[in-house]
């Protein structure tokens, strides 16, 4: 009976050993501490921005200093979430004129590519799909910092913008002003090493 | 005059009914008009405002018109057995589906925790804000209940009607003339 359970102990130990090792760079984007924002900005008429974020979302990323190539993210986005400070915009923001949040609850991305361009640089090519469409996106992105938090973790932190077309992801702005036919998607996360 | 008998309705419960019929059917039709509306229309903002501030009055006339039905005498029902039955009913459903209309309607504006303004005159507080989705699922039963109203409200017009014209009972005539409740 002892003798068992020191096995199963042993056991379990080298196989933890080895899935830390494979996962020696891998991190998760810190939804806990939330130290990760997804957020929008759209012209409004010419005369101001709209600035909204989405709450809830979960991802994941590669991350090796060494091994830049070898980059990757995935993040998947709870397009009901969105929040740009206003319950009935929001409301209209997630109906059938723009999101379709019911049909299309989920928006994800998924990395395809990374190209370094210089010290923390680089452009992060990708999958975006939002409202069931899916479009390769571009997005530069920088290293902020990496190292120790003071809980005993290792954390490593980016940002990163690029400009969305809408109309490529099947909403229709050709009611509105040219300015407002794009939108700026603005992300930032940092993420825990596991 | 005021007060309701067993044999009629008194000025107070005619007046809420009939401003409620009369705000039910207009915001019915404001709230399927002004969804409508194209982004650069000129009342693409002041129509939601005017349905919001008369949408919100007449929750209050509601509540006070539910205190006193309740506390006041009600009218001898009139008809079969069956029919009586179904009129209670149908009763007890449209004074839920009006209370369920405007508190959804309430809850899509207060969804991020901003009051509710009645024609710029007062603002009524957020209590319910921030639920998992709260504007977008209150808009849909928003919009079911508000179908189902005024499906009812039509079953209950119809209603009346078959019953002052065929059977000749004086129920729409006393709720449109207060002094049937001095009427033995």
């Amino acid at each position: 009976m002892f003798k068992k359970a020191a096995i199963a102990t042993a056991i379990g130990a080298v196989s933890l050993a080895t899935a830390s090792q494979a996962l020696a760079d891998d991190y998760i984007v810190d939804i806990e501490g939330q130290h990760a924002f997804i957020q929008f900005k759209i012209n409004h008429l010419g005369y101001s921005y709209i600035l909204g974020t989405f709450e809830e979302f979960e991802g994941r990323f590669h991350y090796d200093a060494d091994d830049l190539e070898a980059s990757s993210v995935e993040m998947e986005v709870q397009v009901n979430s969105l929040n740009s400070n206003h319950a009935e915009r929001d409301r209209h923001f997630l109906s059938d004129d723009f999101l379709s949040a019911g049909t299309y609850p989920t928006a994800t991305f998924v990395s395809t590519g990374f190209e370094p361009t210089g010290d923390d640089e680089g452009v992060l090519t990708g999958d975006l799909t939002l409202k069931g469409e899916t479009r390769e996106i571009e997005m530069p992105v920088t290293l902020m910092g990496e190292g120790e938090d003071p809980w005993g973790n290792y954390r490593a932190g980016f940002e990163g913008s690029t400009n969305l077309t809408l109309a490529d992801f099947g909403i229709d702005m050709s009611d509105f002003p040219e300015v407002m036919h794009e939108l700026e998607l603005y992300v930032t996360f940092e993420g825990v090493r596991q | 005059m005021w007060r309701n008998t067993r044999t009629g309705w008194g000025l107070v419960s005619i007046t809420l009914h009939w401003a409620s019929a009369l705000a039910v059917v207009g915001l019915f039709m404001l709230g399927w008009w002004m969804t409508g509306l194209g982004y650069f229309d000129p009342w693409y903002n002041l129509a939601p405002w005017w349905h919001r501030s008369i949408g919100m009055l007449l929750l209050f006339a509601t509540l006070l018109r539910i205190l006193w039905r309740l506390f006041q005498p009600t009218p001898q029902a009139q008809g079969s057995r069956f029919e009586r039955l179904a009129a209670h009913l149908g009763h007890i459903a449209i004074y839920v589906l009006l209370l369920t209309v405007m508190v959804s309607g309430y809850l899509i504006s207060t969804a991020r925790g901003r009051g509710v303004s009645v024609f710029n005159w007062f603002e009524v507080p957020a209590l319910v804000s921030h639920l998992p989705n709260q504007a977008s699922i209150a808009g849909e039963i928003h919009w079911y209940s508000a179908l189902a109203l005024l499906l009812l409200a039509a079953g209950h017009a119809l209603a009346a009607l078959k019953h002052h014209f065929i059977d000749r009972h004086d129920i729409l005539v006393r709720m449109l003339n207060p002094a049937r409740t001095r009427r033995r």
